[in-house]
C-alpha cells in the first residue's frame, strides 16, 4: 500500500460521513472535509500514530466570489513518519465566514490563521489571539477578498501630514 | 585642494558667511539610510570602495536620525512604514534633505496597489528623485551631487529657527 493508500484508507475509516471530496491532482492528494470535521480530523491525522502529521506548513483560504459557498481555508500539513504533505480544505459558507481554529492542535497555525483573518476576514473561532497580521490596527477591510479594489479604499488607510 | 594652497599663498581668505556655511555643509552631508527594501542594496553598494561615496563626504551613515542631515529613502514604502518613515524624518535636525530613490518611493513603483504609498512625496518634502529600479549607485552619486549643488545655493538663514519648545515637541 502506497502513502495516499494508507491515508486515504484511514480518513475514510474515520470520517467517511463528513469527507465531501478527495482529488488527487498531479500527485497531489486533497482532502476536503465538511466544516465542523476539521479539527477533529486535524487531530486525528497528528495523532494516529501511523500518520503522524505533526507539521503545520500553511493556512491561507480561497474566496471564490461567486460561489455560493464563498469560502475555502486550505490547510497544509506535513508528515516526517510518511515524508509526505497533505492538502486539507474546507469549505465555509456562513457569512461573516467562521472555521473553528486548529492552532491547539498546530501552534503554528496561531500567526497563519491571524494572516488568513487579515487579508479574507474568516474568523477563526477560540483562536487564542486573533489580531491583524499585516495591515494596521483599525483597518476594517480585508484586501484579498475579491471585491476589494487593488488600489484600496482612499482614506482607509492614514498617511501623515505632509511635513513641511 | 583649494584651502591649503590658498593660505599659503596669502595666509588669509575672504568668503561670506553664507557661502562658507553652505560649502561645510555640502561637504560633509551623513546620510540617514533608510533601507527599507532592495534598493538598499544599490545604496550600500554605493558606499563600497568602488563607487567610494566618501569623494563626497558621505560616507558616514548615521543609523540615529539625530546625527543626520540627508535621509536616504530607498526602498517601497507600505502606509505602515510611512508612519515609521515620518517619525524619523522628524526627528532628524534642520537642515535636512530626502532623497526618494527608485521608482517605489518616487511613485509607488510597480507596486500599484493597496498597501503601498503611491510617492513618498505625499508626506515628506522631497528634494532629489532618483529614477531606476534599483537606480545605479551612479545615479544616487548623481543625487547626491544635485543635492550638493542645491545646498552650496542656500543661504544660512534659509532654515528656520526654531523655538526649543517647537524643537522638543517634535521630537516626542
Ligand atoms: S524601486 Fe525597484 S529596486 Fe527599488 S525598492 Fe522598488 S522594487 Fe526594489
Amino acid at each position: 500500500m502506497n502513502t495516499k493508500e494508507l491515508i486515504i484508507e484511514k480518513v475514510k475509516e474515520k470520517f467517511s460521513e463528513s469527507v465531501e471530496e478527495i482529488s488527487d491532482f498531479r500527485d497531489d492528494l486533497s482532502i476536503t472535509i465538511k466544516k465542523d470535521q476539521i479539527v477533529n480530523l486535524g487531530r486525528f491525522l497528528k495523532e494516529n500514530s501511523d500518520l503522524q502529521f505533526i507539521m503545520c506548513k500553511d493556512v491561507t483560504a480561497i474566496d471564490w466570489a461567486t460561489r455560493k459557498k464563498r469560502f475555502t481555508t486550505v490547510y497544509h500539513i506535513y508528515s516526517f513518519k510518511l515524508n509526505y504533505t497533505l492538502r486539507l480544505k474546507s469549505n465555509i459558507d456562513d457569512d461573516p465566514p467562521t472555521i473553528e481554529t486548529v492552532s491547539p492542535i498546530w501552534p503554528s497555525a496561531n500567526w497563519y490563521e491571524r494572516e488568513t483573518w487579515d487579508m479574507y476576514g474568516i474568523k477563526f473561532i477560540n483562536h487564542p489571539d486573533l489580531r491583524r497580521m499585516y495591515m494596521p490596527e483599525g483597518f476594517e477591510h480585508h484586501p484579498l477578498k475579491k471585491d476589494f479594489p487593488v488600489l484600496g479604499i482612499p482614506g482607509s488607510l492614514p498617511l501623515p501630514n505632509k511635513a513641511d | 585642494m583649494g584651502l591649503e594652497a590658498v593660505l599659503q599663498k596669502d595666509g588669509f581668505l575672504t568668503t561670506t558667511i553664507d557661502a562658507i556655511v553652505a560649502w561645510s555643509r555640502k561637504s560633509s552631508v551623513w546620510p540617514m539610510p533608510m533601507g527599507i527594501s532592495c534598493c538598499a542594496i544599490e545604496m550600500i553598494a554605493a558606499a563600497d570602495p568602488k563607487y567610494d561615496i566618501a569623494r563626497f563626504g558621505s560616507e558616514v551613515m548615521r543609523f540615529s536620525p539625530r546625527q543626520s542631515d540627508l535621509m536616504i529613502v530607498a526602498g517601497t514604502v507600505t502606509y505602515k512604514m510611512a508612519q515609521v518613515v515620518r517619525r524619523i524624518y522628524d526627528q532628524m535636525p534642520e537642515p535636512k534633505w530626502v532623497i526618494a530613490m527608485g521608482a517605489c518611493t518616487s511613485s509607488g513603483g510597480m507596486y500599484r496597489s493597496y498597501s503601498v504609498v503611491q510617492g513618498i512625496d505625499q508626506f515628506l518634502p522631497v528634494d532629489v528623485y532618483t529614477a531606476g529600479c534599483p537606480p545605479r549607485p551612479e545615479n544616487l552619486l548623481n543625487a547626491l551631487m544635485t543635492i550638493q549643488e542645491k545646498i552650496s545655493k542656500t543661504k544660512a538663514r534659509d532654515f528656520k529657527n526654531r523655538s526649543l519648545a517647537e524643537l522638543e515637541h517634535s521630537q516626542n
